[in-house]
């Protein structure tokens, strides 16, 4: 055995080890404290986490994308938020009037184009002026954000279409439509990462910026493009959700932003880039909601979960650097 | 070589960066099938100059030409495009990704779909590495390789493309002995291939072993170029500083005093085993041994940098645990790394503030940092070292290669401390401040200082030091005075081969 390999191994499979430790803790614990008699690991109960980790999944993958670039985007909540509304709007105007259903794949994409379009900004500023990506998403989080209000002041956006509705509760092999999305999300954001020659320039720019560049990768453009898929996805996921829903208020998707690099980070993706992986983000996605169902499960309110969830973060950070130190032979800081 | 056309041609190339005229006029040029050392002090524009030519910085006069037709060069890619390939003084790889996406970066193999074409990456990457006969595979992640490999890497880089002309910019700073035998094989076969090359380095045995003529830059100006068969060493250094230089031997004897530091049957897992070692105050002792012989684990283990699994340190006398390097600081230990741009130096701060790091605590007037007093430092130690930068507020990731070394040095040299330790203190540096560097671990000998100088320059160890311990594949293998040393000796030591003579360390 290579050395390290044992320390790799833990690490890729660090996270799936919590997910295993959550399902027999609160299965455990369940059983003494849940107020439903339900069990934990009940199948529904299941195929529903999928379904709620649709949302923020979908995003997340983008967001590995991103940090594996060495990049961050926190405009991701307002960004979806903004696109629910174009989706929802757009089904009711009138100039679509005379479409009947077919006004459905035109809203879609619209709001699809919208995330884009949100994207490309993000990116182009990055790009042209070259400042930190963590400023410049600050700034549109703000600014993406402040477009929602100003759409429909303090007021929700309704809409409710039947067809959408029955196709978003469609179980397809027995698993939810949202749920499909995020599996096939996961699958071609992992194909374009370990595959692809775009997703390995990523890598590359994350790891070593000034090799990137020396070796003639155009990091610039490179780097707009990953913020249009993560427009992208934001538009899908909010595209996906809302449909079920119908009604988007102004507050929605706030926070998105956290939840999702804490899901990344979980996974494994280093903050600095260069390292990071699509299926590890995925079971980030499965823990963190995993633990705020579990929670809820035995009793903890939603203070709590964000507090239990800040800790397991740290540790888990923690965790991660020990693993990578290759005991007494490694340099100390 | 006259009739025929250059490979490559620069003329009255100006560059100016804030404050530096790096390049004033530089014209120089490379035929094909020859090898074309550059040479010139630290911060001549060695770098800049070919960098103009790497397409990494635009010249802001004169012009680029490829066998006599007028280009630019406006990206690396783009040069490379041309046929001009850069192999980078600082290595350029990302650590995270595998040898063969380094060796192709930027231009990954495509199939359909944009995706990378895995086979044929390994398989290029293969024959390439077999060109250079190295010891790992196109899937090792470069993170797992040594310095030396890494440069290999780096090497790789030039054979990817139909290269005519390649500009290597001090490649041999970390190589072995075996690994540079294997570089000129590779320039040799460059060159049989009609590649025009292009090499900067301080190492003049290098220059005299295989370069075909020489051209000297000093402070951004061409200062002469020469057929190398018709030079010497003394004649080049001339041109480079202006002047002649002192090379003899140096070690003025001066009465030692304790023994300052140590080492008692030091162990660190497999990376060096049973290491036992005295220095005494006054004393200059020298590390020699390959890249990889343990060397600078032994070093970071004396600066609290790793724990070691068994063996005892004393320091004047009394045992004691270093558990960190400000811990080692305190106790008047001091590292020089080796690896100037990944530990010695904060590359997006000014020099000032570099050289007084470690002791910013102690230069405070009340709860201020007192700025003077820093300065006061840094000037004296840029006369001292001589260090080339337009005023202390300069980035240091702006400086040259050589003057960023220097910076380190003088930073660890300003906490005058008990126990110096200077790993490969004169990588990448001029042969002028070379000597300057030499003396002043000699001036700090006899101050009273104890110096551990780690090399893998035969000449330098023999020049400063007053006792040598050669070290190979993690244990001390000989001890020398520079009584009894022979370079022969010197050279089985290292290699692990036995010898008559000498003190065999038990
Ligand atoms: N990006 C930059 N900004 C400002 N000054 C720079 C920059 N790059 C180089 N310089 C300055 O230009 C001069 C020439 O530097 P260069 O790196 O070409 O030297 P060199 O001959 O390669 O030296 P060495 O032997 O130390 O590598 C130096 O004074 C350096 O400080
Ligand atoms: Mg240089």
């Amino acid at each position: 055995m290579q050395a390290g390999t044992l320390s790799t191994f833990l690490k890729r499979g660090a996270i799936w080890g919590f997910i295993l430790f959550e399902l027999i803790f609160f299965s455990v614990a369940g059983a003494f404290l849940s107020l439903s008699d339900k069990a934990f690991m009940d199948l529904d109960n299941m195929l529903r986490l999928f379904k709620q980790s649709a949302p923020i999944g979908i995003i997340a993958m983008g967001m590995t994308i991103i940090m594996i670039n060495g990049n961050i985007d926190l405009s991701v909540g307002a960004t979806f938020a903004l696109c629910a509304i174009v989706l929802l709007d757009s089904l009711t105007w009138p100039i679509f009037a005379g479409l009947g259903d077919w006004v459905i794949p035109v809203s879609w994409a619209l709001a699809l184009l919208t995330g884009v379009l949100l994207g490309a900004i993000n990116g182009l500023i990055v790009w042209k002026t070259g400042v930190d990506a963590f400023i410049v998403t600050l700034g549109s989080m703000l600014g993406y954000r402040g477009l929602v209000f100003m759409y429909n002041g303090e007021q929700p956006t309704s809409h409710l279409n039947w067809t959408l509705v029955d196709f978003a509760e469609t179980q397809f092999l027995g698993l939810h439509t949202a749920t499909w999305f995020l599996l096939a999300v996961t699958l071609v954001i992992w194909f374009l990462m370990t595959r692809t020659i775009h997703g390995r320039n990523a890598y590359a720019i994350g790891d070593n910026r000034e090799a990137a560049v020396n070796a003639g990768i155009r990091v610039g453009p490179h780097m707009m493009i990953n913020f249009m898929i993560i427009g992208f996805l934001a538009a899908l996921s909010a595209v996906v959700f809302y449909s079920e829903s119908g009604s988007v208020n102004p507050n929605d998707g706030e926070l998105y932003e956290l939840w999702i690099i804490t899901a990344v980070v979980l996974g494994g993706t280093k903050l600095t880039g260069g390292a990071g992986s699509v299926i590890s983000t995925f079971g980030g996605v499965l823990a963190i909601q995993l633990l705020r169902k579990g929670l809820g499960h035995i009793g903890a309110d939603t203070s709590t979960v964000n507090l239990v969830i800040g800790l397991i973060l740290i540790a888990v950070l923690y965790l991660d650097r020990q693993l990578n130190r290759k005991g007494a032979e490694e340099l100390k800081i | 070589m006259t009739g025929q056309t250059p490979a490559l041609r620069l003329e009255g190339i100006v560059k100016t960066f804030p404050g530096v005229r790096a390049l004033d006029g530089v014209s120089f040029s490379v035929m094909p099938g020859e090898v074309h050392a550059l040479m010139g002090e630290n911060g001549a524009g060695k770098s800049t100059l070919m960098k103009v030519l790497g397409g990494i910085y635009q010249p802001d006069a004169g012009q680029i030409l490829i066998e006599e037709a007028p280009t630019v060069m406006a990206s690396p890619l783009e040069a490379k495009a041309k046929g001009v390939v850069f192999i980078h003084q600082e290595l350029s790889l990302a650590d995270e990704l595998s040898v063969a996406e380094n060796v192709y970066l930027g231009e990954l193999p495509r199939k359909s779909f944009g995706r990378v074409d895995w086979d044929r990456l390994y398989a290029d990457t293969e024959r390439i590495l077999d060109r250079l006969k190295v010891g790992f595979t196109p899937q090792t992640l470069v993170g797992d390789l040594s310095i030396a490999n890494k440069q290999m890497v780096e090497i790789a880089r030039a054979l990817t493309v139909d290269a005519k002309a390649v500009i290597f910019d001090e490649p041999t700073a970390s190589l072995t002995d075996a690994e540079k035998d294997v570089l000129f094989e590779v320039i040799a076969d460059l060159k049989a291939r009609n590649v025009g090359i292009i090499y900067i380095s301080h190492r003049m045995e290098e220059i005299f072993r295989i370069t075909d003529r020489v051209s000297v830059l000093r402070d951004g100006q061409h200062t002469g170029t020469a057929i190398t068969a018709d030079t010497n060493e003394e004649a080049v250094t001339q041109m480079m500083i202006g002047r002649k230089l002192d090379l003899s031997r140096n070690v003025a004897h001066h009465e030692l005093g304790d023994v300052a530091l140590e080492v008692r049957n030091l162990s660190c897992g497999h990376l060096y085993k049973d290491v036992s070692f005295k220095i005494r105050r006054g004393e200059v002792v020298g590390f020699y041994g390959l890249v990889g012989a343990g060397r600078t684990e032994i070093a970071e283990t004396l600066f609290g940098l790793r724990d070691p699994s068994a063996g005892q340190i004393l320091l004047d006398g009394q045992a004691l645990r270093i558990t960190s390097p400000t811990d080692a600081i305190e106790r008047g230990i001091s590292l020089v790394p080796e690896d100037r741009k990944g530990q010695g130096l904060v590359l997006g701060m000014n020099c000032r503030d570099n050289m007084t790091l470690p002791q910013v605590d102690d230069l405070k007037a009340g709860p201020f940092v007192a700025e003077g007093a820093e300065v006061a430092i840094f000037d004296q130690y840029r006369d001292r070292l001589d260090i080339r930068t337009p005023g202390w507020k300069q980035l240091v990731g702006n400086l040259s290669g050589g003057n960023q070394q220097k910076i380190v040095i003088g930073k660890w040299l300003s906490m005058h401390p008990n126990v110096l330790i200077v790993d490969e203190p004169t990588r990448g540096i001029d042969v002028g401040s070379k000597s300057e560097i030499h003396n002043l671990i000699r001036d700090l000998a006899a101050q009273g200082y104890a110096v551990i100088v780690i090399s893998s320059e035969m000449p330098e160890v023999l020049h400063v030091a007053d006792r040598i311990y050669a070290l190979f594949q993690g244990r001390i293998t000989r001890e020398f005075t520079s009584e009894d040393v022979t370079e022969d000796s010197l050279v089985r030591a290292i290699s692990g081969l036995a010898d008559n003579g000498g003190a065999q360390v038990a």
